[in-house]
């Protein structure tokens, strides 16, 4: 009896794969996006479906076009976390259409046009995201405060059909800018920080999320759990989030000491905008990010500076996408720099020197 | 006893309920053995016998042949049926020149070599060339030579003799159970091995999962002052030689260099027992316990296995394997396929394993989704996803630049991989085209000496030659002027 002998071992594999992997990430936000989903009721529940199935047709024609197979590239589950992010960093009351763009965009240039999982170099989502903000700052910054499901003054059924697929739906009177938005406008007209603070919701209100923001970026403590629960299954580990919170937090407390009148708290950095769900599920995305610890920790503060400083002096109310993207072409570099010390060699690659050498 | 933390790792289904129970049973007396004359690293032994000849039990078969080699015994007592070439238990699936004897079922041994009645007493070399003359190699696997190795004491000077009871490979448990039976056989052999190395000291490393085998070795060891148990975490690979040198004593031995520069001899448990019956009762090597299991095997055992028996032998005994997806040989992390059921068991075959495809979990590889697990668990340090990457593109220099050379091929990388790469595969891959590309260069470049050496020599002889011609033209040119001079002279004394 023969065998075939086709590769070395090992001949046993761990119960990780890919497609447990991403939907272990999709079961991580899953709170957070039920919660938001009620938050924003309707139009926000109809934008979540428009965006994920426009990133799966998306998906499925590149694969198609590409010659591969789309059942077998669609069960990893990697354009559902696409899909799922774009959508959560949109407005909950955008139109269909914006969410479209951002899907073909995310899936078509980000993604394929680099050669398909593995091989894009920028974020998917993010890039979704930027596209439209670019493109439509209107409907991009048009943010509703929190109307939940079936209370007083939320959209019915049809209204909210409306809302999303219809046709110019005027929000005036309705929007609310979010509050980095409203902080920077104020700023721009020379109410200082300290006094444009006392409008908004108090700190603890901004963390439930009942304030005004794209799908993603409130509902904090829901964000949290399943960042934890992330790092409890082993999916990421806590060295980008901290790296960038912890950046982004130093920075925004230094500055607001030094400065009150002009820089926000380092606590309302941490908590408004999408700091948390940038930090635990945007910036951890694997592809899109360094390989080796030291290097994750260097793209976590990266991207937590360019936050911050974008934030603050770039004229865009939010950093987090843009911070993420610019680090993103960082990465392989990072990856380069940042290796781990090999096994009986010294940081420079050289064998260690032997104690008589010394 | 202090320990110090390994980098990298993993904790794999250890699956060694299957057989950790099992006592070790000696397997009933096979038709034929087949005895491969290389079963060690370096060169194959020599022939000492032809076919035909009547064989005693522990007679010498091949004799070690150059530095680095190992003696080959007759397990039994028999006839040399032939020695031919027959597959060898090695992926490659090449034949090898082995022995066939067909045992004559009287057991009948050898005179043997005396035993030793105090090792402690004689010479170093005195037991190395004991330990030579029985044959015996690395029983872990690595099946290097152990007299070799017993060596380093001349070279180095060493401290401690760390004997490697880890046994970190998943399924296997025939270190555990020699420990657990034989721990006073082991503690012996490991202090006649430090006497051989001189090393002072003996540490005898167990992973924690082995309570009973810490407690054996523990009672036994408890009469020596030098000998101790360091019972050590569970943690894949635990038992690589460097890593457990340096979670026993902190050292991190330098690349490219041995344990021994640091003071450390790593040597495995199963070795020291064979150089006990080697010393003690002068028992060459004949038999090794080996682990029958995994999924597809009925009745998974430890068994006493005479060198030599056919692995088809050996499976039936233990009720055969149905459905198997893989049958390897060694632990399922570091072992190496069978390139067939047809072939035998040899001196580093600490495991026959037939695993299902439960067990196996294979599957296509996908797109690397670059996770960074590989680099995480590591226990070199070594970041495999790019080493991978610029093998997969040919670029072997680059890969040896990030250190593909470095890798011990445990194979923690592909395990935790989520897309399924056989990354170590890869790795195998690159660093056998490095050292052949390394050999052709050392040839090239010999060559190249040489063809320098001879065209030096030609331009020598030419120039030789040349200068011979210039001084012969210079002394003939001389010779005519002094005649011309001569003849003017005499020319205008005619004049
Ligand atoms: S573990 Fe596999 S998928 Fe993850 S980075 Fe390494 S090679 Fe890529
Ligand atoms: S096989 Fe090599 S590269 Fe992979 S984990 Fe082990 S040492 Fe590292």
């Amino acid at each position: 009896m023969s065998i075939v002998v086709d590769r070395s071992g090992p001949f046993t594999h761990g119960s990780n794969n890919v497609s447990r992997t991403m939907f272990t990430v999709l079961a991580a936000l899953t709170p957070a996006t039920l919660f938001n989903l009620y938050l924003f009721g309707w139009p926000a529940i109809f934008l979540f479906v428009v965006t994920m199935a426009a990133c799966l047709a998306s998906e499925f024609i590149a694969i198609r076009v590409g010659g591969g197979d789309p059942n077998r590239a669609l069960g990893d589950g990697s354009v559902l976390i696409t899909g799922w992010l774009l959508a959560l960093s949109l407005p909950p009351w955008a139109p269909w259409w914006v969410a479209v763009v951002a899907s073909v965009f995310a899936v078509f240039l980000a993604k394929h046009a680099f050669g398909g999982l593995g091989q894009n170099v920028f974020n998917p989502a993010m890039v979704g995201r930027v596209v439209v903000l670019v493109s439509f700052p209107v409907q991009m910054t048009a943010f509703v405060p929190a109307k939940p499901l079936f209370s007083a003054g939320a959209p019915g059924f049809a209204e909210s059909l409306h809302i999303t697929f219809g046709r110019g739906v005027s929000l005036d009177g309705i929007s609310a800018a979010s509050q980095l938005g409203y902080i920077k406008t104020e700023l721009s007209r020379g109410v200082p920080v300290t006094q444009s603070m006392a409008h908004l919701p108090d700190l603890s209100d901004m963390m439930l999320g009942f304030h005004p923001g794209s799908m993603g970026e409130t509902a904090l403590p829901l964000i949290l759990l399943g960042g934890l629960f992330l790092m409890a299954r082993k999916i990421i580990t806590w060295h980008v989030p901290v790296a960038m919170l912890g950046t982004l937090f130093v920075l925004g407390t230094v500055f607001n000491t030094l400065d009150p009148a002009r820089h926000a708290s380092g606590w309302f950095h941490l908590i408004s905008g999408a700091s948390f769900l940038g930090a635990f599920f945007i910036a951890t995305d694997y592809v899109t990010s360094p390989v080796s610890k030291q290097g994750q920790l260097a793209f976590g503060i990266g991207i937590g500076l360019l936050t911050w400083i974008i934030r603050t002096y770039a004229g865009y109310p939010e950093g987090v996408a843009f911070a993420v993207l610019l680090m993103n072409a960082l990465t392989p570099i990072l990856d380069q720099h940042f290796r781990p010390r090999v096994f009986g060699r010294t940081r420079k690659g050289e064998p260690l020197p032997l104690k008589g050498d010394k | 006893m202090k320990l110090f933390p390994i980098m990298g790792g993993i904790h794999p289904e250890y699956r060694k309920e299957l057989t950790s129970e099992k006592a070790i049973v000696a397997l009933p007396l096979p038709e034929a053995l087949y005895l491969p004359l290389q079963q060690h690293m370096g060169a194959p032994a020599g022939t000492t016998v032809e076919p035909g000849d009547l064989v005693k039990k522990g007679q010498l078969l091949a004799r070690a042949s150059g530095a680095i080699s190992a003696a080959v015994h007759a397990p039994t007592s028999g006839r040399i049926e032939a020695i031919t070439e027959i597959t060898a238990p090695h992926p490659s699936g090449l034949p090898t020149l082995t022995i066939i004897l067909v045992p004559d079922g009287k057991d009948e041994w050898a005179e043997l070599p005396d035993a030793i009645a105090d090792p402690f007493a004689v010479t170093p070399q005195v037991i190395r060339d004991r330990v030579a003359q029985s044959g015996i190699v690395g029983m872990g696997g690595a099946t290097f030579p152990s007299a070799v190795k017993l060596g380093l004491g001349t070279s180095h000077k060493l401290e401690i003799l760390l004997l490697n009871g880890a046994e970190c490979e998943p399924y296997l448990t025939c270190d555990d159970r020699i420990m657990r039976e034989h721990a006073d056989a082991v503690v012996d052999g490991a202090r006649i091995m430090a006497h051989a190395l001189g090393a002072p000291k003996v540490i005898i490393a167990v992973e924690t999962n082995k309570p009973q085998a810490i407690e054996a070795l523990g009672k036994a060891a408890a009469a020596f002052d030098n000998v101790s148990v360091a019972p050590v975490p569970v943690q894949y690979p635990m038992g690589a030689e460097r890593h457990l040198t340096q979670a026993i004593t902190g050292r991190e031995t330098p690349a490219r260099k041995l344990t021994a520069d640091v003071g450390v001899v790593v040597h495995n448990v199963a070795t020291a027992r064979a150089v006990h019956d080697a010393v003690r009762q002068g028992r060459p090597l004949l038999s090794r316990v080996v682990t029958v299991s995994g999924g597809a095997v009925a009745e998974p055992k430890n068994v006493e296995v005479l060198l030599g028996t056919k692995v088809t032998e050996l499976l039936k005994f233990c009720g055969g394997a149905q459905g198997a997806k893989r049958f390897v040989s060694g632990g399922p992390m570091m072992g190496q396929p069978l390139p067939s059921l047809d072939v035998p068991v040899v001196k580093g075959t600490s495991g026959i394993l037939g695993l299902t495809l439960a067990e196996t979990k294979e599957a296509e590889p996908s797109p690397c989704i670059r996770c960074g697990s590989c680099v995480t668990y590591c226990p070199c340090g070594l970041v495999p996803v790019e080493m991978a990457s610029f093998i997969r593109h040919e670029k072997l220099e680059e890969a040896a630049k990030i250190g593909v050379q470095d890798c011990v091929s445990c194979g923690s990388c592909s395990y935790i991989c989520p897309s399924h790469i056989p990354l170590v595969h890869y790795f195998n891959y690159a660093k056998g085209r490095i050292a052949a590309l390394d050999r052709e260069r050392r040839k090239m470049e010999q060559t190249k000496a040489l063809v320098e050496a001879h065209n030096a020599r030609l331009e020598r002889q030419a120039q030789a030659k040349r200068e011979a011609a210039a001084k012969a033209k210079a002394a003939k040119e001389a010779a005519e002027a002094a005649a011309q001079a001569q003849s003017s002279t005499q020319g205008g004394a005619s004049a």
